[in-house]
């Protein structure tokens, strides 16, 4: 790094000391203290909060929470997939396909999860139409279980997979399909043993900027989910609202991003380059 | 050598905006070696392609081995091809590069033949190498061996030596005429390099603006140019009172030679090459003649000439090449 640098870094680093540096280190105290009565905390530091996660209520919400990620990740990959190779290969027409990709943004996501709410409840959209020509007496039980949230999270993350993977399929040079079929590959096989094998940056990049929002939803999960589905993103919202036990919330969050972590290491180990 | 493995029967392949092949046809005679030889645009690659099954010819038949394979899709006909940046899959490893054929065709002693063609390229020891850890030769000599092991009808190659070094072009070049001869497959080579294709090939086609100009065995398509593009596309040409000449059949003197034509002219420019010299010549009637001489010639005392002094170049009768203003030239000398 050259000395011209060092003063035009300056702003972004510390913006990110006084936004991630410091709330952590607030949050790392707050799951060390004590709860007070009203919210907040208050001495003596203690362990407690931890130890209190060993509990196999807590174990279970968070295995539903990485199941439930788990899914819409891969969800959000197959899906995403085929859409990206198509943009990537729509030549003059790519940047209209991938505004189109990026249009739902300009809503606010809590209006688009409302959304959701209105076409899958009992008398929402879906169950009206479908009840008004017959095909069913009774509402199907689209909202409030398992299968909403999944639907809300990939719906909510199809784009950060989208975009990675275009990025990746765009680069890939078009000979070595040309090759893979001088070599006898029909394009299925072209498909599986040398576009899929070359566009694991985009997967590997899509999966973790779907996987890592996933797991600490509480929004999703809240609306869609309805009181049965618990996930650790709810637990900590409850802890600082209607609980109000802030060091267990900061305990279970911090605990989250160190699993977290742990996991994108993990896959970053294996593959040289994220994004 | 006489029967043919691959023709083109009045083959075109027009782009929307481009007629990039019009109306060719040609003969490849099996297990010979073939160019394809013309300027960048010519059409070349793009013939090269419509028989690999890249693109879909406009009109005209694509005849392999008796069978017509025109609409057939890549994967499906028996050539292969060599690619101009070789196109290694960089996901594999040699190995994995040269039995993705193989594998494809759910071939028995996949093994066995990986080895025998990575020895016949001289790349045994290297099967774990990845394509990014290769030299380009190496790589080069992969894509030939993927390509091989398939044991193709024709093996299509596009420029595969333009990638390398030219220091390394003439001994990949020596090396592929040896490896053509030794595995007898027919290749099948397009580019823009004259020497590569008239040291190269047993028949080459010269193409110009999307058709064919001449075809014939490197000697006949030099010595016997058809057109004016051939006889000057390859080797150079002095071009005087509508014929032309050769320089190394052009010669230079003090005094008018006899018995032969001769014009006068002064020497403009000396150019040692090494194992020549040129001599430019400007004529009288202000065309610039180059004159080939050997460099003892050049030295001795009667032919050495610097530039401004007068001079007759002259050449003989049996060395011109006539041309009508297009087409077959009109002495077949």
């Amino acid at each position: 790094m050259t000395r011209l640098q060092k003063p035009f870094l300056a702003p972004a680093a510390l913006l990110m000391l006084a936004t991630l540096a410091i709330p952590l280190a607030i949050v790392g105290a707050y799951s060390l203290l004590t709860r007070g009565a009203y919210g907040g905390v208050e001495q003596p530091w203690t362990f407690e909060s931890y130890s209190r996660l060993i509990d196999p209520l807590y174990g279970a919400i968070f295995v539903r929470s990485f199941w439930i990620a788990a899914v819409a990740t891969a969800l959000c990959l197959v899906l995403g997939f085929p859409l990206a190779l198509f943009i990537a290969r729509s030549g003059s027409r790519k940047n209209l396909y991938l505004s189109l990709v990026i249009l739902p943004f300009w809503t606010s996501f809590l209006i688009r999860t409302y959304a959701w709410m209105f076409l899958l409840r009992d008398t929402g959209l879906i169950n009206t139409i479908l009840q008004a020509l017959g095909i069913i007496h009774h509402p199907l039980p689209m909202l409030y279980n398992d299968g909403a949230v999944i639907l809300g999270l990939v719906y909510g993350y199809l784009p950060f997979t989208v975009l990675p993977l275009y990025a990746t399929l765009e680069r890939l040079d078009a000979t070595l399909l040309e090759a893979a079929a001088d070599l006898g590959a029909s394009p299925i096989t072209a498909l599986l043993r040398v576009t899929l094998p070359l566009s694991m940056p985009g997967i590997r990049a899509g999966a973790i900027l779907v996987f890592v929002p996933c797991l600490g939803t509480y929004l999703t999960s809240d609306l869609l989910g309805g009181s049965k589905t618990i996930l650790i993103g709810n637990l900590v919202q409850n802890q600082f609202t209607t609980s109000r036990d802030w060091p267990f919330g900061a305990a279970v969050s911090l605990v989250l991003m160190a699993v977290a972590m742990a996991l994108l290491f993990s896959v970053r180990r294996h593959g040289e380059e994220l994004i | 050598m006489t029967e043919t493995i691959l023709e083109l029967r009045n083959l075109s392949k027009h782009f929307a905006a481009q007629r990039a092949v019009t109306d060719i046809s040609l003969s490849v005679p099996r297990g010979s070696f073939f160019s394809l030889l013309g300027p960048s645009g010519c059409g070349k690659t793009t013939t090269l392609r419509t028989i690999a099954g890249f693109e879909t010819p406009t009109a005209g038949e694509i005849w392999l081995n008796g069978q017509r394979i025109e609409r057939l899709p890549p994967y499906l006909r028996r050539v292969n091809t060599v690619f101009q940046s070789y196109a290694l899959f960089p996901h594999l490893s040699v190995r994995g590069n040269v039995e993705f054929g193989l594998r494809r065709q759910k071939a028995s002693g996949v093994e066995e033949r990986v080895g025998r063609v990575l020895d016949q390229v001289r790349l045994a020891g290297k099967e774990a190498r990845m394509p990014h850890e290769l030299s380009g030769g190496e790589r080069q000599r992969v894509a030939l061996a993927r390509s091989l092991v398939l044991a193709p009808d024709v093996l299509l190659l596009d420029e595969p030596l333009s990638a390398l070094d030219p220091q390394l072009r003439k001994q990949v070049r020596a090396e592929l005429k040896d490896l053509q001869r030794r595995v007898g497959v027919t290749f099948l080579f397009v580019t823009h390099d004259q020497e590569e294709a008239l040291s190269l090939s047993d028949q080459m086609a010269v193409m110009n603006r999307g058709a064919i100009e001449q075809c014939g065995t490197p000697r006949e398509v030099y010595l016997r140019p058809r057109t004016r593009f051939v006889a000057s596309f390859l080797g150079a040409m002095n071009w005087i009172d509508g014929v032309g000449v050769r320089p190394e059949a052009t010669h230079i003197s003090r005094q008018p030679p006899p018995g032969n034509h001769a014009r006068r002219g002064t020497v403009a420019r000396v150019t040692f090459l090494g194992p020549h010299t040129h001599l430019e010549v400007r004529l009288e009637g202000g065309e610039a003649v180059i004159v080939q001489v050997a460099p003892a010639q050049a030295a001795s005392a009667d032919n050495s000439f610097h530039p401004g002094e007068s001079a007759y170049v002259w050449w003989s009768f049996a060395d011109e090449l006539r041309f009508e203003s297009s087409g077959a030239p009109e002495n077949a000398s």
